[in-house]
Order: structure tokens, then sequence, then C-alpha cells
């Protein structure tokens, strides 16, 4: 267990946004009342998975719903904290530690938050490893480990749990029906796992991995040095393409933000052009027509000058973008993950084939 | 109609009269720290040189007097935040992301009320009226007069801040409010600070509109008064007054629309290459294009209407490294600014500057070109050729598509954009190019403006609503409407949301109606 400093919450937020691969939501209010809990002196602790006992039960959390709402409704760190008590107080059972369900984006601060209210660390694991659109794309629905209880939180003092659930669709139908009621946004607290599960199931050591990248580029940025070498050295990543916005189209069907944006090559990449779908996050690159890169493999736009991740919601025409390739968490390479989280999961009828070789299920086949 | 535009800047106060869309006398004064004499010798050479201008329909005032306050930390006045939003946003208060210093400056108290609303309209929390007046007696009790009220969703539903708006008048006399929902789209605390800023700035905006009048009343011209805003529109000056954060960049916005006007040119991209930076601009219809996206003021992270400028450190002071760093030499970021011309080499000085080079090249015709004569060919190929690639990218960076446009190069750098350039069709420079910012002022229009999330409406409806909405709030403005046009229109789909929601930002602008009776 090692104690998290300042500096760890800062390079969290900007490696938690690059592991949202275009989606997950700002970390900033979520940096925000770190800075603000850190000020009033709360510390918290990173725990690694090999250091639970396998009866440890972790609370999984995350604010789900509309990152418009979040603008308004801002975060605040004790709702969070909230849906974790009042799942200890529906089992009657305390937590041994908290952890997120996607690293990716603001939902990879928000165990930070409950940890510093509740005085309990945080796992370093998560779920999915970056962001994903829907409560069923994680690891622990590919182990079919139980989808409920769940417990959601409204500052308003309405709470509900949904204590049952026939399967991780029905979790995601009835809780989305429920966080749309609260006004599109609330705090929950989802089927708890015991130590065992995480360390099998979970993805892990992504907390430390987010706040790695984070460093990698702040730092490379305080030294004048090449940000985006610093993320592929950090996380063995590949440089897939780099060049400029020159086509964004987004719609919304479903309650998904979907679209494409074409990148036109600079330098080496010049007279190519790649296409980017995408579904919240990015999901397929396309280099002159032929596909190059596809989820799970994740999809990172970065900033040219920076290497700060941009988001699809506000990637807009004339920005200098480099796309990254970082490896997908092995546990969505399986069959079962490909058919939950692979490209025909969103509806792209192509072949998963890993930019980082071939991929367990194809070298089985 | 005879206008007179007036550009109250750093350095000189320039004045223009435009009538019947010419430039009929531009002049310059330097500007005064207490603004009203520099504006009172500009008006004076003005009527020197064009009489006629006694007899101006309107004057219409561009400075970034407000801005400058922000950034250098001076004569803010402290403020009360209201914010209305419990149970939620509790634990991110007013102020929470402003730099130490001006939090200091600015912050006078905070009070935070249960109320504001949900994405769909529906109230979030009633209103807590009494707890509002319970805020109102302590900022009365503790002497603050100015108030900035923030409530969740009140781009969409107003009525939270309107309503402790009327409460606050009741219990604090002389009470000056600024309510979010005036200045700011959705992004609570971006608009939140939008509005403390501008509550913080109300009582210099008052005093410098006053001395504004009082140019005016000294050299007896009695046109209604205008101060020009960050899209390149108007308000009248006691309406101005309550909103100073929205002439924050009133400053660049009217350079490119006087650029506009001058080339008769509507879709173009604006370089105003000044003596320390280029600012890169987009003209869309005659307006410069906006920025949708947070806008640090003074390290103050904002949201409201500013142009999308992009600026870098490339103008007629920056210095030359002719060693460089990338196997080629370097001009700017850093600049000699206003000590131009004492240090560049053609004015005896002994710092080599763009100026030198563009002088050494032919580009320019400033000092003693003797002084530049043995500067190395290569070198200023070089300085040339690296001022060229940089205005290259900076103009892609504003395109919105491919393929070339129009350049119009405005201000004392422009010497540095060379005639061709790629991307760009072709290279144009206007006549009275150093007082765009005046003439800018002098023909802004009067705008209304929507930012709203529709439901259950097709992308054309939602469109067309808003546009309506936007042409009421023009015409209420002072517009007249048998001049409104759309300058703007964008939406935007929202996911996650149910019921096909999208926002909408539309524009509006109109002609000044003409003034019927005598204004105050």
């Amino acid at each position: 267990m090692r104690a998290l400093d300042a500096e760890d919450i800062e390079a969290l937020a900007v490696g938690a946004w690059i592991l949202g691969t275009g989606g997950g939501g700002s970390p900033y209010h979520g940096l925000l009342n770190l800075r603000r809990l850190y000020a009033e002196g709360a510390r918290v602790s990173l725990l690694d998975p090999e250091e639970l006992d396998d009866g440890d039960e972790i609370a999984v959390v995350s604010m789900m719903g509309a990152p418009l709402v979040i603008l308004e409704r801002l975060v605040d760190s004790r709702q969070i904290a909230r849906a974790v008590t009042m799942m200890e107080e529906y089992r009657g059972r305390r937590f041994r530690a908290v952890m997120a369900i996607e690293i990716g984006g603001g939902n990879g601060m928000q165990p930070l938050m409950a940890a510093a209210h509740l005085g309990i660390p945080v796992v370093d694991a998560d779920a999915m490893g970056r962001a994903y659109p829907e409560a069923q794309m994680t690891s622990f629905a590919v182990g079919g480990l139980e989808p409920a209880p769940l417990t959601s939180v409204d500052p308003r003092g309405n709470e509900v749990v949904v204590a049952r659930a026939a399967g991780w669709k029905w979790m995601e139908r009835t809780s989305r029906k429920v966080c749309t009621e609260f006004g599109s946004l609330a705090a929950t607290c989802k089927a708890p796992r015991l130590g065992s599960e995480v360390r099998r199931w979970g993805v892990l050591r992504t907390t430390s991995q987010a706040i790695r990248l984070g460093r990698a580029v702040r730092l490379a940025n305080r030294r004048h040095q090449n940000p985006i070498e610093a993320v592929l050295a950090a996380e063995n990543g590949i440089r897939l393409f780099g060049g400029k916005i020159v086509e964004v189209e987004r719609r919304t069907t479903e309650g998904f933000l979907r679209g494409r944006t074409l990148v036109e090559g600079l330098n080496e990449d010049a007279g190519s052009r790649a296409e980017i779908a995408f579904q919240n996050e990015w999901v397929v690159v396309w280099r002159d027509g032929v596909p190059i890169v596809s989820t799970p493999d994740l999809i990172c736009v970065l900033d040219g000058d920076t290497g700060e991740a941009i988001g699809t919601e506000t990637i807009r025409y004339g920005q200098r973008v480099v796309v990254v390739a970082l490896p997908s968490p092995p546990v969505f390479l399986s069959e079962r993950g490909l058919s939950l989280v692979g490209p025909r999961a969103f509806g792209y009828d192509i072949d998963f084939r890993s930019v980082f070789g071939a991929s367990p299920s194809e070298s089985a086949a | 109609m005879k206008r007179i535009g007036i550009d109250v800047g750093g350095t000189n106060t320039d004045a223009v009269l435009v009538a019947d869309g010419r430039v009929l006398g531009a002049v310059k004064a330097p500007t005064t720290p207490d603004v009203t004499a520099g504006i009172v010798a500009a008006l004076h050479r003005l009527r020197d040189r064009v009489p006629d201008s006694a007899s101006a329909d309107a004057v219409l005032i561009g400075t970034t007097h407000f801005v400058n306050s922000v950034v250098q930390r001076r004569n803010l006045t402290p403020v009360a935040a209201i914010r209305i939003g419990l149970p939620a946003t509790a634990s991110l208060p007013p102020f929470c992301d402003w730099p130490t210093d001006l939090a200091e400056l600015v912050r006078g108290g905070v009070w935070a009320v249960e109320g504001g609303h949900d994405y769909d309209g529906r109230p979030f929390m009633p209103l807590d009226t009494a707890a509002v007046r319970q805020a109102g007696r302590e900022i009365r009790e503790r002497g603050l007069r100015d108030v900035a009220v923030t409530a969740m969703f009140s781009p969409l539903i107003d009525t939270d801040e309107e309503t402790a708006a009327a409460i606050l008048r009741e219990e604090v006399p002389g009470v000056r409010i600024t309510c979010s929902h005036h200045l700011g789209g959705i992004g609570l605390l971006e608009r939140e600070n939008a509005a403390l800023l501008n509550a913080a700035l109300i009582p210099l905006a008052e005093a410098t509109v006053r001395g504004f009048a009082t140019a005016m009343a000294e050299i007896g011209l009695a046109a209604p008064l205008y101060i020009t805003q960050n899209d390149g529109t108007v308000a009248e000056a006691a309406r101005a007054a309550a909103v100073p954060v929205y002439s924050f960049a009133s400053g660049p916005t009217n350079s490119m629309r006087g650029a506009a006007f001058l080339s008769g040119l509507q879709d173009a991209i604006v370089a105003d290459l000044g003596g320390t930076t280029a600012d890169f601009g987009h003209l869309r219809r005659g307006f410069p294009r906006e920025a949708n996206a947070v806008v640090h003021v003074g390290g103050v992270r904002t949201l409201f209407r500013m142009p999308d400028l992009i600026s870098i450190g490339l103008g007629g002071g920056s210095l030359v490294d002719p060693a460089g760093s990338h196997g080629g030499p370097v001009v700017g970021p850093t600049s000699v600014g206003y000590r131009l011309t004492e240090e560049a080499l053609v004015f005896g000085g002994n710092q080599l500057t763009a100026t030198d080079i563009g002088v050494a090249a032919g580009l320019a015709e400033i000092g003693d070109r003797s002084r530049v004569a043995r500067l190395d060919p290569a070198l200023v190929a070089g300085v040339l050729a690296r001022a060229r690639a940089m205005i290259e990218e900076q103009v892609d960076r504003m395109k919105t598509e491919a393929g070339d446009v129009v350049l119009l190069a405005v201000g004392g750098g422009a010497f540095l954009v060379p005639d061709r350039l790629e991307g760009v069709a072709r290279v144009l420079r206007v006549a009275h190019g150093d007082c765009a910012n005046a003439v800018g002022a002098a023909i802004a229009q009067v705008s209304g403006e929507v930012d709203q999330v529709f439901r259950d409406l097709s992308r054309a409806e939602a469109i067309a609503r808003a546009q309506a909405l936007a042409g009421e709030r023009a015409v209420e403005a002072g517009a007249d409407p048998a001049t409104l046009s759309l300058v703007e229109a964008e939406d935007i789909p929202i996911a996650y949301l149910p019921g096909n929601a999208m926002r909408v930002r539309a524009k509006v602008v109109g002609d000044i109606a003409a003034v019927t009776e005598p204004r105050r």
C-alpha cells in the first residue's frame, strides 16, 4: 500500500483522460474535489490487488449519467461516498476498500473521493482498463459475475437499491431508468466484489498505470520534450497516425454520441487519411480505407503539442493530433470479451486484429 | 448615418468618422491613464480634420480597459457570490478554481442555497427564498454592494436567478447584481466565474462609462453612446456598463470587423500582426467565429461569447535568434515591444528584430535602412521563411474546412506576411489598416443570442425556434427589426439524454434602430 501525494492526483487526472479513449467525461471536477480534500488534510492510499485477502469485500463505484448534467450539478465527493455507505447499510457489512468500474475519464477519480471521506484505501484496479459506454462492457461481465445489487444515489435524498437483475443488460436497463428519473445523473455503487474476484477478473493496476501516463506527459511538457514519445514509452504504445482533423460528424442515437472524424496525414503520414469512428469512445480507425485498429485495443487521440487527450465531444476541425494505440487488457481478448467489446459489439463487421499481435482467441482458432 | 468609432488601446486612442460606407477621417491621440482625456483629445483632432464629425449620429467606443484590470489585478471590487443549487454542487463552492491572488481580491463572501433546475426544465429543488433573504441581510451588514447570482441550469430556466435578484434588491439598497444566465451557457463553474468577474468590474465599468459621457459632453457631442462587445456588436452604454466581461475581447474583434469592412470581404482569415503578437481569427459573414470552448481570463476558466482567436509570439518587435535551435534562425516569442524605436537596429539600437529583417528585405520602410545593409541575406531569407511557416500553420489551424482562403493582413507587423502562402488563395492588405480597430467599432451592429437545449424537435425546427428567440432579443437590445439576419447557428447533439436532445446556439444581428426619442 502506498500513499498518493498531490502530484499523483494531478497526474491521475491527465492519465485517466487518456485512458478514457475519447469518452468517460472530463476528470476536471474530480480533480478539483481531490485538490480540496487534500488541502483539508485528507490522504488516499493505493492498495495493490495482491494485498487483498480472498474474502475482502470491495466497493465498485462510478457516476452514471450525462456529462452535460455534470457540467451543471458538478461532482460532489460526498455523493459517491454515500453510494458506498448505502451499500454497507443495505448489506450490513463494511468494505475493505473501494475501486473504479472504469479508470477512463472522470470515473477514474471517483474511488479516490469516496476513499478520502471513508478512510479506506483504493484498490489499484478497475473493470475496463479504459472507458466503455455500457455497464455490461466490463471484465466482471466477461467473468459472468453477479451484476446485483447496485445502489443509486441522488443528492436530494432519493436512494434506490436494485436488489436483483436477471443479467448485466437488465442491470444496465433498470439502473439507467432510475438514473434518468434522478435527472440523468446518479452516484452508484455497483455489485460488491470479493478480493478473489478482483484478482481473477479485475483489470489490474490501472490506477497506477494512469498515474504513470499522466506523470510522463506532465514531465515531458515541463522539460519541453515530446509528450507523445513519453506516452508511447510509458505504456508500450504504438504510434498509428499523425495529422490534422479535417472533418467531424456527430449524431446522438439511442442515448449515445456516435460519429466519425477524418484526419489528414502530416509529416511521415502526408498523403494518407485516417477515419476514426466513435460511440462515446473511439471504436475503429481506418487508414486509407483499411481498418488498422479497433476496440478492445485502446485508441487514444492525443493533442500533438501537449500529449493530452482529446474527447469525442470536443474534437474539432484544425486540431493537430496523434493517434496512439495502447494494449488492451487480456480479459477482453477472449471470445466472450470480444463478443462484448469487439468491433461487432459496436456494429462494425470486421474481425478484431490487435496491433500488438494476434489475439489469443485467434491463435486458438 | 454618420458614426464615430473610437478604439482605446494601450498606447493610442484612435478615432474615425464613418459615413455611407466610407472612412471620412482617422486620427490618433495618446491614451491617458484616466482614458477620458485621451478620448477628448482624439475627438478634438477628429473635429479639426472633419468638422462634420460634430453632428455624428452615434459614438461607438471599444476598450480593453476591463480585461486589463483583471489581468493586472487592479480596480476590482469584492463580490458576494450566491450559488443556487444545494444540495448538489456543495463541494465545489464559488472561487474553487481561481488563482489565489485574484480570489483574495474578489471574494467578498459566499452563500449557497437550495434551488435550481434539471436539464429538462423540472425544478431540481424549490428555491429557498428565506435563505436568499438571510443572505441579503448578511451582504448588507458586511457592506457589500456587488453580487453574482448563479443557479443550476439557469441558461434553460432563469426564474430562480431572477427571483433571488428581486429579493436581494429588497434587502440590499443600491445593490448591483449580475445574473449568470445573462452571460453564459451550460457549464455552472465557468458561467459563475464569468458572473463573478463581471460583478467585480461593474463599479469600474460604471465609472469608465461616466468618463466617456463626460468626454462627450466636454466636446459638445449629443449623440447616443455605445460600447462594443466581444462578438463585434454594440450595447448602449448604460447596458454595457452592466456587462463589462462582454468587452473583454473587443479589441481583436473590432480589428477583424474593421478589416472586413475596409476590404469588403465577409469571409476570410484575418492576421493582425502587432509589435509582440500576431492574432489570427476567422471572419464568417463579417463576424469573428466564436470559440465554443473554455477561455481563460487572468487565470480564471470562463465560458461566454468570445471570438475564437489564436495568438502567437510574432510581430514587428520580435527578437531574432540567428543561431536558432532547429537548424534555422528563430523569431519570437520574445519581443522588444514598445521599446522598438530605441532597441531595433534600424533605430540605432543593438537588438536584431523582425522589423530589421523586414527593412533589410525591402518589405518595410522605417528607421535607417543603412544600419541593416550588412545583414547576411541568407539570414534575412531564413527569418522570413520561418515567419512564413508560423503564419501558414496558424492560418491552417483557423480554417474550418479544406480549400484555399483569403487572408486579410492588418497591423503594424503585417509586412511579415508574404504575398503567397500555402493554403491561401490571396493575401489582401487594406487602406486604413492601422485604424481597423476604430473602424470596426464605428460599424458595429446590435445582436441577440440563444444557447439552449431543445427536445423532441427536428433539427430544422429547433434552429428556427432558436433564431426567432434570438431575433426578439436583438430587437429588445435596440436592433431595427427590418435589418435582422442570422449570422450563426450551431447544433450539438447531446449524448445520454433521452428525447433527441440537442443544444442549439443562434445569433441574430441588426443595424442600430434609428432613435425616435431622445435617449437618456
